[in-house]
């Protein structure tokens, strides 16, 4: 692997790249950091309040409630999606028409509008007209997501493996086909069995995807507005009010612009830490090849 | 231990083949003695994997029946027919120790604790790795790797061949010749049946005992270093093995004579009393041409000289057909204008490829 | 030469390998899966071939009066299907701005070193974790300040905080995937840079280009929050226009589910055309 030779004039090729995204990152915010810090009283007077919106924050229970919600609901999806791709990802033909089959079906979830797929769940878990719905009250079950916590939250769940899954099944599937067939072969002739093959051979040579895809599923459960909130509203009362939710709540819906700037940069933050440390942690424990 | 059969052996991928030509294998049959080593040499896509395939059972034969001591195993999955083998590059479980990648096909198959250790130890100590045994086999080198595929291959007590699939490839060209030497001397030591897949003929002639030439689907020549080198049976072989290869040139034939580029050539095949059809050409390989400045012999002209060290080789031309001649090192050769001779002993003459065999000259066996 | 002859024993014998029977039990779970997958999707095609009355008049598996009634409202009634159109051309304008800046930086990123390089990477990928809600507001203020507010190429600039961060990564991957020596030999045979980059580097990274191309769209087509908070009438998009359809008399659940099925559409077409990528884009090149 020879050097990449060094050519300063090569920041021209980055501009482009630089400017758009400094233009839709760094601009907002560098505006919300500065709302963080003010507050106003309307007619477009701030005064500087320091650390207070922070502090303010980082004490309020609604925050924590809403935080807590938030951990809650990234840790279960994952353990849910992350088991559940791997081992359909193994279970995926290797070659055949299957594959295709395959592959189309798992893709299309993941190319549904977020809205809709919001829409199809929020129809599908209604007793009136929903398959869901209607088979859970068939069985005897009291099913209500609109005023049942529970109920709820088992939607969204249900909703965000049907949705996600796909994800994880892909990136491992494409991990997987990196295996060159000999290993398979080489198995066989070591008389191995199917749980030692996908112990010894398929789960180490998956490591890098599985990286790749965990920290995919954590940024983006972490974040989670559009779905949740079309079935549920963040309901019922808070309770699968996530992050999001509860910042847009703050940010449009009342006029408390400094608090939610402050929150928005510890939601920023906490993501940049969690997936920092998720990194860490996931790459040293991988041995260097 | 067994002895190999293949009897009527063919292979196409394709699932409905038409002709010959969808045979990845064209028809064989081939006996593999007990303990000998043998090679299977031939150029990409000739079908030497396949053919080593078909022997692990990792490919099923389109027709064909594979027999290991008289056994019908055509039908049999790899795993119980006690073969190993080696791919080109190293097939190693990464997160076990080198200890627990050599004990594994034995734990498979429920063998005592006690035995696997006395086995792994063995076969460590047989290919050096002993110091490495309870090192992780992640971090280990190219040729290490490629010891502890064999040495999965070794431990297994009841192993009946060891088949290798090119398994230098990925090995450092000046680790090549010491895993070489290891692999021959394991074939001395042990009574195990071992095929070996290259289209590297250095390594074919020095491993084997018997070489297997393959070309197009087929096996053109069987036979032992020397036969394939002094006895070409096809014109590929010829070509394929010795550096340089063999001289090929079209030839006609005309009572008894062959005429190569307007001269007439004594070749004893020619007076073969069938009369000769297909593409007719004479074959001789350049260490058996003899130069000379003048005197006896056909004239050519010489047009380029390469200094090998040892020998040297000219390359010269009868009347336009070019040939290479081997020239002993203190020759030496004035001018452009000079003679050859051929050596009718090493002469032979090829029609469609293969060998026309002289009048009386019993068919070698294949 | 013997002749060949099938041996009708060896034909019929199960094969080798790796070709599953159709019973296993990992064929089952898939097999499962796919339906429960494929399940909510046909409700929502169920429910659009129904009229809204049958909808809420009972619960039938299939619609027994199937109409396509709900998908002529939307083919007809403009504030339905001018959303499609504005979706679509902030999607294609994001992708194409995003390719287009993210080509030549992927290039710098695989070829060269410089000045805070990887720094500058880092701080891009940190951008696809910047949750969306933390820019619904500034974002608000920033377009409107600037007179793009309602407009297509509001919400296609403003896509490109996640996606073009996205498409570098992707097309460093495949970039570096090619040899370096393939830009020896063009500046040896006499290339001059452009020619050699478009005429000979680009097409080796034909397939990277299309998955990029592929995720960028795929992540502004779905994309809800900022699309939403940046357009008001003009530059509407579909998923607006779904997230508000309460009319007087009450939620269309017909058409509604005609209108989310029309989203799904786009999807289809573009995975049917790039199947045989998909697992190649996933590996993004650098897995």
């Amino acid at each position: 692997m020879n050097l990449k030779p060094v050519n300063n004039k090569a920041w021209w090729m980055v501009l482009p790249v630089v400017v758009l995204v400094a233009f839709s990152a760094v601009i907002p915010l560098m505006t919300v950091v500065n709302y963080s810090v003010q507050d106003t009283f309307g007619n477009n007077v701030f005064s500087w309040v320091g650390t207070d919106w922070y502090r303010d924050l980082l004490r309020s229970e609604r925050f924590h409630d809403a935080l807590g919600r938030q951990f809650l609901f990234s840790a279960i999806v994952l353990l849910i999606e992350v088991p559940l791709g791997i081992a359909l990802a193994v279970a995926m033909p290797r070659r055949g028409w299957g594959v295709a089959v395959c592959m189309v079906t798992f893709a299309l979830p993941l190319l549904i509008p977020w809205n809709v797929v919001g829409t199809i769940w929020q129809v599908f878990g209604r007793v009136d007209i929903g398959l869901l719905g209607h088979t859970l009250r068939n069985f005897g079950i009291d099913y209500n997501y609109t005023q049942d916590p529970l109920a709820a939250w088992f939607t969204v769940i249900i909703m965000d493996v049907w949705h996600w899954t796909s994800l994880v099944v892909l990136l491992c599937y494409a991990g997987l086909q990196a295996i060159p067939e000999q290993f398979y072969a080489a198995a066989r002739i070591d008389g191995a069995s199917r749980w030692a093959v996908f112990r010894y051979i398929q789960l180490p040579r998956m490591r890098r995807v599985l990286l790749i895809a965990i920290l995919l599923r954590f940024m983006d459960s972490f974040m989670i507005y559009t779905e949740p909130f079309v079935v549920t509203g963040g309901g019922p009362g808070n309770s699968t009010t996530f992050l999001s939710i509860d910042l847009v709540k703050q940010a449009v819906g009342s006029f408390d612009i400094g608090p939610a700037a402050a929150m928005s940069i510890v939601y920023f933050l906490i993501i940049l830490l969690l997936s920092w440390v998720f990194y860490t942690v996931m790459t040293s424990t991988r041995e260097r090849s | 231990m067994a002895r190999i059969t293949l009897e009527n052996i063919a292979h196409s991928y394709r699932p409905k083949p038409n002709g010959l030509d969808d045979y990845a294998l064209k028809p064989l049959n081939h006996l593999w003695e007990h303990g000998g080593a043998y090679a299977l040499l031939g150029p990409s896509g000739c079908g030497k994997t396949t053919l080593l395939n078909v022997i692990s059972g990792l490919v099923t034969p389109s027709q064909g029946r594979v027999l290991f001591d008289g056994n019908d195993v055509t039908l049999l999955p790899t795993e119980k027919r006690n073969i190993a083998q080696v791919f080109q590059f190293p097939v190693i479980y990464d997160t076990m120790t080198v200890y627990e990648n050599l004990a594994f096909p034995l734990k498979n198959r429920g063998v005592a604790r006690h035995e696997i250790d006395r086995r792994v130890r063995e076969v460590a100590r047989m290919l050096d790795l002993e110091a490495s045994l309870a090192r992780k086999a992640h971090g280990l080198t190219a040729d290490a790797k490629q010891k502890i595929s064999v040495g999965r291959g070794l431990v297994r007590v009841d192993v009946n061949a060891i088949l290798f699939d090119e398994p230098l490839t990925v090995i450092d060209p000046h680790l090549k010749w010491q895993l070489r030497s290891q692999l021959k001397q394991l074939h001395h030591d042990l009574d195990i049946t071992m095929v070996y897949v290259t289209h590297d003929q250095t390594e074919a002639l020095t491993f084997a005992d018997k070489v297997i030439v393959m070309f197009q689907g087929e096996v053109v020549q069987v036979g032992v270093p020397q036969e394939l080198f002094e006895h070409p049976r096809h014109t590929f072989v010829g070509y394929f093995i010795g550096s340089p290869g063999m001289n090929v040139v079209p030839c006609t034939v005309e009572d008894g004579h062959a005429i190569v580029a307007g001269h007439r050539v004594a070749v004893k095949a020619a007076a073969a009393r069938t009369p000769l059809q297909g593409k007719l050409e004479i074959g001789i390989r350049p260490e058996f041409i003899a130069l000379s400045g003048n005197g006896a012999g056909l004239p050519v002209r010489i047009r380029r000289v390469s200094d090998l060290g040892r020998y040297k080789i000219a390359d010269v031309e009868l009347r336009d057909v070019p040939l290479k001649v081997m020239v002993s090192e203190r020759a030496v050769i004035d001018g452009d204008q000079a003679r050859i001779v051929f050596d009718p002993l090493h002469l032979h003459l090829y029609a469609d490829g293969h060998i026309v065999e002289e009048p009386g000259f019993e068919g070698a066996p294949s | 030469m013997n002749s060949v002859t099938q041996s009708a024993a060896v034909a019929e014998q199960p094969r080798t390998a790796a070709h599953a029977s159709m019973l296993r039990p990992s064929a089952i779970m898939l097999a499962l899966y796919i339906f429960l997958l494929m399940l909510p999707i046909y409700w929502l095609i169920n429910m659009s071939l129904k009229s809204n009355d049958e909808i809420l008049s009972g619960f039938s598996l299939w619609p027994h009066a199937p109409t396509l009634a709900n998908y002529k409202v939307i083919l007809t009634d403009a504030s339905w299907y001018s959303g499609y159109i504005n979706t679509s051309i902030y999607v294609v304008l994001n992708t194409v701005i995003s390719v287009a800046v993210a080509i030549p930086a992927a290039y710098a990123f695989s070829r060269y070193r410089f000045l805070g390089d990887r720094h500058l990477f880092f701080w891009l990928l940190t951008n696809r974790m910047a949750p969306p809600a933390v820019f619904v507001l500034p974002f608000f203020q920033l377009y409107s300040s600037i007179g793009l507010f309602d407009t297509h190429i509001a919400v296609a600039l403003a896509h490109c905080l996640f996606n073009v961060p996205l498409a570098v990564w992707i097309l460093e991957g495949f970039m570096s995937g090619v040899p370096r020596e393939i830009d020896e030999t063009a500046a040896i045979d006499g290339h001059s840079w452009p020619r050699f980059f478009f005429r000979i580097f680009l097409p080796n990274v034909a397939s990277g280009i299309g998955v990029t191309a592929f995720f960028c769209f795929m992540f502004s087509w779905v994309e809800l929050l900022i699309a939403r908070t940046l357009t008001a009438v003009d530059a509407k998009p579909i998923s607006a226009t779904m997230t508000r359809t309460v009319s007087a008399s009450g939620l269309d659940w017909g058409v509604l589910a005609a209108a989310g099925v029309l989203t799904i559409i786009p999807g289809i077409i573009v995975i049917w055309f790039v199947r045989n990528y998909i697992a190649k884009g996933f590996a993004l090149g650098r897995v």
